[in-house]
């Protein structure tokens, strides 16, 4: 077990070296910074200053090497664009990003198991068959759609909820939160819907075709005929035996979110890290391309890990031995 | 332990049918099926696949896959009719006062929780004892079936057993409530030959010391000859012949048994060949009129081609055969060919 985690933490840290490899060569090859620096009539010296200043000559390598070294202390440099820190920007738009992430995670785990348990144990059932069009509807839209029909129904024609920013926010630390405040509160509803909708029609679906197929397992039937309540089999004998794929899914579809809130959070002005990396791209700002890039290699690795262990809690094959096989039966 | 024929019986099963409805019709998958299990007894039910046999257990402990249904008749337990309950009655009779043990002993057990969590579960549903008290029963279940080491076993996981030690779980599953009958459906048939004989073997001295009956389905005549008190002989969905073991084994009444005891090999005599019955077992959309054996009997009569026989005294037995009754089979017909 311990053996798995340290394996597990080297692999980690290998694919972060690489997210970092890409990330780097971003300042190499996505344009000149110096030209969206300064302005047209800056002299060649003062531009060639500028280069030496920023550490723009030093060989590659060893570029690489102090990119590593400082990105690992999550000192990223200034942005090209507002000649801020990185690392301060970021931790400014962060917050924004992980709540709605959240906000999305909650909505479609806490709608979409139900949904899916539900349409797996009933599968003749008319509710069933009207979630499996609704579903369908989720799954083929695209999210920006999504996003801009509800804004249409309940901004423009209901005018209940805001359509574009994070209303009122509060200051714990360095983190602003929304959770604190009405506003904030309400300016989280339509976009973590839109954002949630995907996840959740996957997620349902998903556990509706594990239902399905556990609840025709013999164990299933061996439990009915020990005369197991419902309640029993169905949460505790059924749903137990889908979470190994539902488990994964749901770990990867967590790391989606967050990377690609991106197209949520330009529909509703969310002010989060993903609009930060569109301004970023328009503007060639490389350092905070590159900071978000790690950021989402990051997080990416770090839930991939927490799902691994999860699996060890849920299926004790796994546990007895040694950790030496992921899911295979799977 | 088995009881005289004038006490009630324990299970009673009258002219029960079980249908599937389907698009192009309702098949009859098992048609008329009576007999009854005393207290203690061990009842075979033998019978080619498709029989009927496992249709008729699953009716019993009111498993029955949907589109699958009861549709006619009765089954009583101790007196009580039991073929009619809501479910959440049966669910409680289930586990409970009816036991049952599956062919797969692999794929019986839940793979995600411990053999003592799966006893502890199914002690607690149905009998009111504490966590604690639960697990002292699950340890002493554990340790009747047989499984070494008992106490560090409790705690193990299904895939840590063998198939063997997991059907001996099973068992334990099936008695921990304490049933007064098993249902046990081909409870060795996926196992080794050489588990087989140990799994029976436990099977009867369990249920002899806990005066549980059984109804023991298999398509091993060995096994029934070995085990079983009376044996019932299904075919087409229906019973070809009931009687004691020793009786059916010795002196079957029915073709279609004779046939059976023919292709059983016997160690002891010298034979050159097997005797087969031609031909398969028709399916249920095509079952002849008459007797359902009729076009592979040897021994058929024009009576048999258009009335159905039922179950008729026929020496210690009970056929559903012409030839035992009075007026006989009718004008003597050749069996009807049949291609390769």
């Amino acid at each position: 077990m311990l053996a798995f985690i340290l394996r597990r933490l080297l692999q980690s840290i290998a694919v972060l070296l690489t997210v970092g490899l890409v990330a780097f060569s971003l300042f190499r090859y996505v344009g000149d910074p110096i030209n969206a620096m300064v302005g047209q009539d800056t002299s060649m010296e003062d531009r060639e200053a500028l280069r030496e200043k920023l550490g723009l000559n030093d060989p590659a390598p060893i570029q690489f090497f102090h990119f590593i070294v400082n990105a690992a202390q999550g000192k990223f440099g200034l942005s090209y664009r507002t000649s801020e820190p990185v690392g301060r920007l970021i931790a400014e738009r962060i917050p924004a990003t992980l709540e709605l992430s959240f906000c999305a995670a909650v909505f479609a785990l806490f709608v979409g198991v139900p949904m899916g348990v539900y349409t797996g144990l009933y599968p003749r059932h008319w509710s069933s068959r009207l979630f499996q069009a609704v579903s369908l509807i989720g799954i083929s839209l695209p999210t920006f759609l999504i996003g801009i029909l509800l804004i249409l129904v309940f901004a423009v024609w209901l005018r209940l909820l805001p359509s574009f920013g994070r209303g009122d926010t509060v200051m714990i630390g360095w983190w602003s939160t929304g959770f604190l405040t009405w506003s904030g509160l309400k300016a989280l509803i339509l976009p973590s819907i839109t954002l949630g909708m995907f996840q959740l029609t996957l997620l349902m679906r998903l556990v509706r075709s594990e239902m399905l197929e556990v609840m025709r397992a013999d164990y299933i039937k061996f439990a009915r005929a020990r005369g197991l309540t419902n309640r029993a089999i169905n949460f505790g004998h059924a749903l137990k035996n889908t979470l190994v794929p539902v488990i994964t899914v749901t770990g990867l579809q967590l790391g989606a979110l967050i990377a690609f809130a991106i197209v949520t959070e330009t529909v509703f002005a969310w002010p989060g890290v993903g609009q930060l990396f569109i301004q970023s791209v328009q503007f060639s700002d490389v350092p905070v391309m590159a900071a978000y890039l790690l950021l989402i290699g990051l997080l990416f690795v770090l839930i991939n890990l927490a799902v691994d262990l999860l699996y060890f809690v849920v299926d004790p094959r796994l546990r007895s031995q040694g950790g030496s096989a992921r899911v295979a039966g799977h | 332990m088995a009881t005289e024929s004038n006490n009630p019986p324990l299970l009673d099963v009258r002219n029960l049918r079980v249908e599937f409805p389907t698009r192009r019709g309702t098949l009859v998958a098992v048609d008329d099926v009576s007999f009854d299990i005393a207290p203690g007894e061990v009842l075979g039910v033998v019978g080619e696949s498709g029989a009927g046999k496992s249709l008729t257990g699953n009716a019993i402990i009111g498993l029955l896959e949907p589109p699958g249904r009861i549709a006619g008749g009765e089954i009583h337990l101790e007196g009580r009719r039991i073929d009619n309950l809501p479910y959440e009655e049966m669910r409680k009779i289930r586990g409970a006062r009816i036991g049952a043990i599956f062919q797969d002993p692999l794929t019986s057990l839940n793979p995600l929780y411990s053999v003592g969590r799966q006893l502890v579960e199914t002690i607690r549903t149905h009998l009111p004892l504490s966590a604690g008290e639960a697990r002292t029963r699950a340890l002493d279940l554990l340790k009747e079936v047989g499984i070494p080491g008992a106490e560090s076993r409790l705690d193990h996981y299904p895939h840590q057993f063998s198939g063997g030690m997991r059907q001996r779980v099973v068992i334990a599953l099936a008695l921990c409530a304490g049933p007064r009958l098993i249902v046990a459906d081909e409870p060795t048939t996926a196992l080794d030959v050489s588990i087989q004989a140990q799994i029976i073997a436990l099977l009867k001295r369990l249920c002899r010391e806990h005066g549980t009956a059984v109804m023991l389905v298999t398509h091993d005549m060995g096994v029934i000859a070995e085990t079983a008190d009376r044996v019932a002989v299904m075919y087409a969905g229906r019973i070809a012949e009931i009687g004691p073991v020793r009786d059916v084994v010795k002196h079957a009444r029915h073709p279609y048994t004779k046939g059976l005891m023919g292709s059983i090999p016997n160690l002891g005599v010298r034979t050159e060949r097997l005797t087969q019955i031609d031909g398969a077992m028709p399916r249920l959309t095509e079952i002849p009129a008459g007797c359902a054996f009729n076009p592979r009997c040897a021994e058929r009569g024009s009576r048999c081609l258009v009335e159905r026989p039922d179950l008729m005294p026929a020496g210690a037995d009970k056929a559903a055969c012409w030839l035992h009754d009075r007026g006989g089979v009718g004008r003597p017909l050749a069996k009807e060919t049949i291609d390769a």
